[in-house]
């Protein structure tokens, strides 16, 4: 009797979840299958879970016109690798010291970076300071230079370094290391479950930045991917002036025009997938970090 | 933890005792050095804008500059304030916030009360892999998503209402749907992740707890209700008052790249964040959005600083500070 209660109920619960991961999974399924699919089907018809008359023509087109995608990977690639790399140092390099219940300034450093997450100008005082007295607006800097630091990660840094055995640090001082050589040869060795955390969190964030390309960025060519899908989600004539060259083997009799409605599916494909199937990958990191954020230093 | 710290305080390496300041700067040069990349950033990144408040009681103009924009005391303020904007993006961003807050609250403790219910590991692995898949995803994609599902002519939806005999719905050009579809897309960006650390929680409770608990003849539901929830409260309290901290933050993402920055929808779509934007956009009255900017930033200041003292009297382990 209570066994087959128990039963039905982990039944109902597996339907749940099943259903319930559906909602999560269908949805790429949908994107993935429109750029699959025929754009004149499509047009007729609508977008359909299954791909409709199946063909590659999109594709054909991403690939024959692939300037544009191709510096929008370069601009996010770069800016995620470099920015990640520079920001973690940084943040380290602040972090350790604040870390040693030694220096003389511990309380009064924190509480100057623990203010940033209070209040901070705003979006036009950082407009205006960015573009007109810095002169960083429109161009790659902008993507680097003002999101090197953040209190949260600095914070979460800190606290992992405390927990490092103090006997550490003091034997390396005893032998004549300078403060440098301990944080390169004995702190940051031993940090690698966190450094690695802090670092997917902030390259996932500037591998999906849009936002600093909506509000700083002219250029075409300075675009980041998620600003190039934005628009070309948004504006027709975009999409339309992306694909001019009219792939090889494509009759151009026979199509009145591009295949602009499952083009702009296949641009997300290519320029979201790929990473997209990197970064589960990492999860156990991701969760992580969820957890070494929720304890306080 | 708590042995590095009993260590830390029997010997202390280097002596903090009665030295001039000078001597202290020379100790600690090596650390000093160490902190200078970072704060520079701090400075220029995040103190100078605090500085560029001052824009917000000005008449500012960019070829004037912010020192010499003219002076106006709190007139952009009073413009804003006696505009319709104020009531309607004030009451936006302050109704979504408490929704979500509610709403994400449910939905992640429902998860993670059910997700512990599931004993198979490799099922476990699968349900919270497909969750948190929208947690590495940006709102850009998520907007490729919903217009292929709300596309009035072509999208998923309007085809199901047509195939059971319904009219088709245009989501685009109508307001009073986006209060649903806000809050879908807010959930299904942020259950999985958000479920994770009630998850967490629940795997922390002593299984010797349930087991004594069958013993008694305590059925499921009754253990649920009177083990994993009440587990669960401290941390549920501490986490729903630090969001009420931040609700006057929006999540700029979803607010923009969702309803895709449609007029006729803003009624139920515009908060302070894409008021910002646009604002920013046309560059008509800097000055006004400056104002508005701080009315957000110091608000912000207020709520978080109120809610952390809040948690700090219940449980000063969970606060921010």
């Amino acid at each position: 009797m209570l066994k087959r209660k128990v039963t039905s109920g982990t039944i109902s619960i597996h339907t749940f979840f099943i259903l319930f991961s559906l909602c999560f999974v269908l949805p790429f399924l949908l994107v993935v299958s429109i750029s699959l699919s025929n754009e004149e089907a499509v047009l007729k018809s609508g977008y359909s879970l299954l791909p409709k008359n199946f063909d590659f023509t999109a594709y054909q087109y991403v690939f024959a016109n692939p300037a544009q995608l191709k510096d929008s990977y370069m601009v996010t690639g770069f800016t995620a690798i470099a920015g990640t790399f520079l920001s973690l140092l940084i943040m380290a390099l602040i972090a350790y010291p604040l870390s040693r219940r030694d220096f003389f300034i511990k309380k009064q450093l924190t509480f100057f970076i623990f203010f940033t997450m209070l209040f901070g100008g705003g979006l036009i005082p950082t407009y205006i300071l960015i573009t007109q007295y810095l002169g960083m607006g429109d161009s790659i800097w902008v993507y680097i230079f003002p999101s090197l630091v953040s209190a949260w990660y600095i914070i979460i840094l800190r606290t992992f370094f405390q927990s490092l055995p103090v006997a550490l640090v003091e034997s390396a001082k005893i032998d004549g290391a300078s403060e440098f050589r301990i944080f390169f040869q004995i702190i940051i060795p031993l940090s690698k479950p966190v450094l690695a955390t802090v670092a997917l969190f902030t390259l996932l964030n500037k591998w999906n930045d849009w936002y600093t390309s909506l509000i700083y960025i002219r250029s075409k060519e300075l675009y980041t991917l998620q600003f190039l899908l934005q628009r070309i989600l948004r504006d027709a004539q975009f999409v339309k002036d992306m694909s001019r060259y009219v792939p090889l083997g494509i009759d151009i009799g026979s199509m009145k025009e591009s295949p602009l409605e499952t083009m702009k599916f296949a641009m997300c494909i290519n320029a979201a997938g790929p990473m997209l199937l990197v970064f589960p990958f990492f999860q156990k990191y991701f969760t992580k970090g969820l957890t070494v954020g929720a304890v306080k230093g | 933890m708590q042995y590095a710290e009993t260590k830390s305080k029997e010997n202390h390496f280097i002596t903090t005792g009665k030295h001039s300041l000078l001597y202290k700067i020379k100790s600690n040069m090596e650390l000093l050095i160490l902190c200078i990349p970072a704060v520079i950033c701090f400075v220029i990144f995040n103190y100078l804008p605090m500085v560029g408040v001052l824009i917000a009681f000005k008449d500012y103009r960019y070829d004037l500059g912010v020192l010499g924009s003219k002076w106006v005391g709190f007139e952009n303020f009073k413009f804003f304030f006696t505009s319709q904007d104020a009531i309607r993006i004030t009451q936006n961003t302050l109704g979504y916030g408490f929704l979500f807050i509610i709403v994400s609250l449910l939905s992640s403790v429902i998860v993670a009360l059910l997700l512990f219910e599931v004993k198979n590991k490799t099922a476990i692995k699968y349900y919270q892999t497909t969750m948190i898949l929208p947690f590495f995803i940006s709102w850009v994609i998520v907007g490729f998503i919903s217009y292929s599902l709300l596309n009035p002519s072509t999208g998923v939806i309007n085809q199901m209402l047509k195939m059971l005999g319904l009219s088709p719905v245009q989501w685009y050009s109508d307001p009073k749907y986006w209060p649903y579809i806000l809050t879908i897309a807010n959930v299904w960006k942020g259950v999985g992740m958000n479920s994770i650390v009630y998850y967490a929680a629940l795997m922390g409770i002593d299984s010797e707890l349930f087991e004594a608990a069958t013993l008694d003849g305590a059925n499921k539901f009754q253990q649920v209700m009177n083990i994993s929830v009440p587990t669960l409260i401290p941390l549920m309290t501490m986490l729903s008052i630090l969001a009420l901290g931040n609700i006057f933050r929006g999540d700029f993402g979803l607010f923009y790249q969702i309803p895709r920055d449609i007029g006729v929808l803003y009624p139920t779509t515009d908060v302070i964040d894409t008021y910002l934007f646009r604002g920013l956009r046309t560059g008509d009255n800097i000055g006004v959005t400056a104002a508005v900017g701080f009315f957000q930033s110091f608000v912000g200041l207020f709520t978080v600083v109120a809610a952390n003292a809040i948690v700090k009297r219940i449980n000063s382990e969970n606060t921010l500070y």
